[in-house]
């Protein structure tokens, strides 16, 4: 899942055996919480998802555990994928909010 | 705090949900609770077009250096990644090898290289690219060369008594201006119209007597503040909350001019009813939320302060190699490219 052993690892997900897909722990490499709270907060937006909530294991190391688990067996990398979009768009319209009145006042 | 009182009374809900109390002995209210199930009634989940439609951005005060805008709206969280990508991960330009050929000055040859790396350079970053790692040699497209190449000498024409260093020596104060661009490559063509090197000309590096010399050659790289803070482009960005103050009942004569005196200027004016003076809200937007009025007995329980949880009044001041509106947009497409990169990661796993 994570790759060829020279390539970086940018994700990896861990689910504990016999758990079913709903139930997922992501590891996202090179994140702290400028990335983390905004995307848990996103997801938590869903209502789909029954948990949502990231750690940073130690200060020293950059990464976060992120854990998601959903209501319905619905496959948790769904509500992350769509977390991201979501958030995605959220700073697309901040942006097109923020350049429209600057471009009149030019 | 018992919490019987507080659960869901319908006139408290609305404050649960949009307000941040400020209390005498602490902040409560402070986290997001509208999450879908948290409040029976209310339909939480995430809403594109409620989102969009309450949404939006009011900027205040805009010029070269600084710029004041609100954004409303928007969650703390969202908030603040744009405030910590300001600060942290917005690249710039900035010395990182320093070639000593000489230095003679008192200043050691590490605080020197130090104080050099801080100095803010302006080169627009977006027209570099990241010099790869374990590359030596920098070429055209990821490095500027600067030169600081500075020799102290007497005045021949200083008078005779005088005990003034600015009479007597000869470049004794090294400044930033005194940092030419050598420009590689095809820089001198691709830049010829901007000038690169440092944004301030009277930022003071070291100072000099006769017989002492620098000669010093910089390469400058681009990084971000994550990486080391010289890196950063701001010299601050934060927020604050807009602040709401209610009176709750009416404040009069002497009471209303010790209310007035509680708060920032301008934040209470007192207004002339029918001979009395009476205490008015005028504009909260400026109280620094002392909770001063909080320390008096007799006026505590007169008025509610809080703060608006969805109101951000963003202050950014750039440190003058980017307008700070360029900032804020350079900010936002970070965020934008660390969700497309997990984004990205999730589509390749899922083909495999």
């Amino acid at each position: 899942m994570a790759g060829e052993g020279e390539k970086k690892a940018v994700l990896e997900m861990v689910q504990a055996d016999g758990a079913d897909e709903g139930c997922v722990t992501f590891v996202l490499h090179d994140e702290d919480h400028t990335l983390g709270n905004s995307l848990r907060y996103m997801i938590m937006k869903n209502a789909d998802v029954e948990f949502c909530g990231y750690t940073i294991t130690h200060p020293s190391e950059s990464k976060i555990n992120f854990r998601i688990q959903t209501r319905g067996g619905i496959p948790a990398a769904e509500p992350l994928r769509r977390g991201l979009n979501e958030l995605s768009d959220v700073c697309q319209h901040v942006l097109n909010t923020f350049q429209r009145p600057l471009s009149f006042s030019l | 705090r018992p919490l019987g009182k507080m659960a869901a009374r319908m006139e408290n809900v609305e404050e649960i949900r949009n307000r941040v109390i400020l209390g005498e002995f602490g902040v409560t209210n402070v986290h997001t609770t509208d999450f879908p199930g948290n409040y029976p009634g209310y339909d939480d989940t995430w809403n594109v077009e409620k989102f969009q439609k309450n949404f939006r951005i009011d900027v205040v005060h805009l010029d070269e250096n600084s710029m004041e805008f609100d954004m409303v709206g928007i969650d703390a969280a969202i908030a603040n990644a744009f405030r910590r990508i300001l600060l942290a991960e917005v690249p710039t330009m900035a010395t990182e090898k320093v070639f000593i050929y000489s230095n003679t000055s008192i200043v050691q040859d590490e605080v020197l290289a130090h104080r050099l790396g801080l100095i803010p350079i302006k080169a627009d970053p977006r027209l570099f690219e990241y010099r790869n790692t374990g590359k030596e040699e920098g070429s055209e497209i990821d490095t500027i060369q600067l030169q600081l190449k500075i020799k102290c000498s007497r005045n021949p024409r200083a008078s005779k008594d005088s005990s003034d260093p600015r009479e007597l020596y000869l470049n004794h104060m090294v400044y930033s201006k005194d940092i030419k661009w050598v420009p590689i490559g095809n820089q001198a063509d691709v830049f010829a119209d901007c000038c690169i090197g440092p944004v301030h000309d009277d930022i003071l590096i070291a100072q000099l007597r006769p017989g002492q010399e620098l000669d010093i050659v910089m390469h400058c790289v681009k990084g971000i503040g994550k990486d080391h803070a010289k890196f950063s482009p701001v010299a601050t960005a934060s927020y604050r909350l807009l602040p709401e103050i209610t009176l709750l009942e009416v404040v009069e004569g002497e009471k209303a001019e010790r209310l007035k005196q509680c708060f920032s200027r301008g934040v209470i004016d007192l207004e002339d009813i029918n001979g009395t003076k009476v205490a008015k809200v005028v504009n909260s937007r400026l109280d620094t939320c002392s909770r001063e009025v909080l320390r008096h007995s007799d006026l505590k329980n007169v008025v509610k302060l809080g703060r608006v949880r969805d109101h951000f009044i963003f202050t950014v001041e750039s440190t003058g190699i980017l307008p700070p509106d360029v900032l804020v947009t350079e900010a936002i497409k970070v965020l934008v490219a660390k969700c497309q990169r997990f984004l990205n990661e999730l589509d390749s796993t899922a083909m495999e």
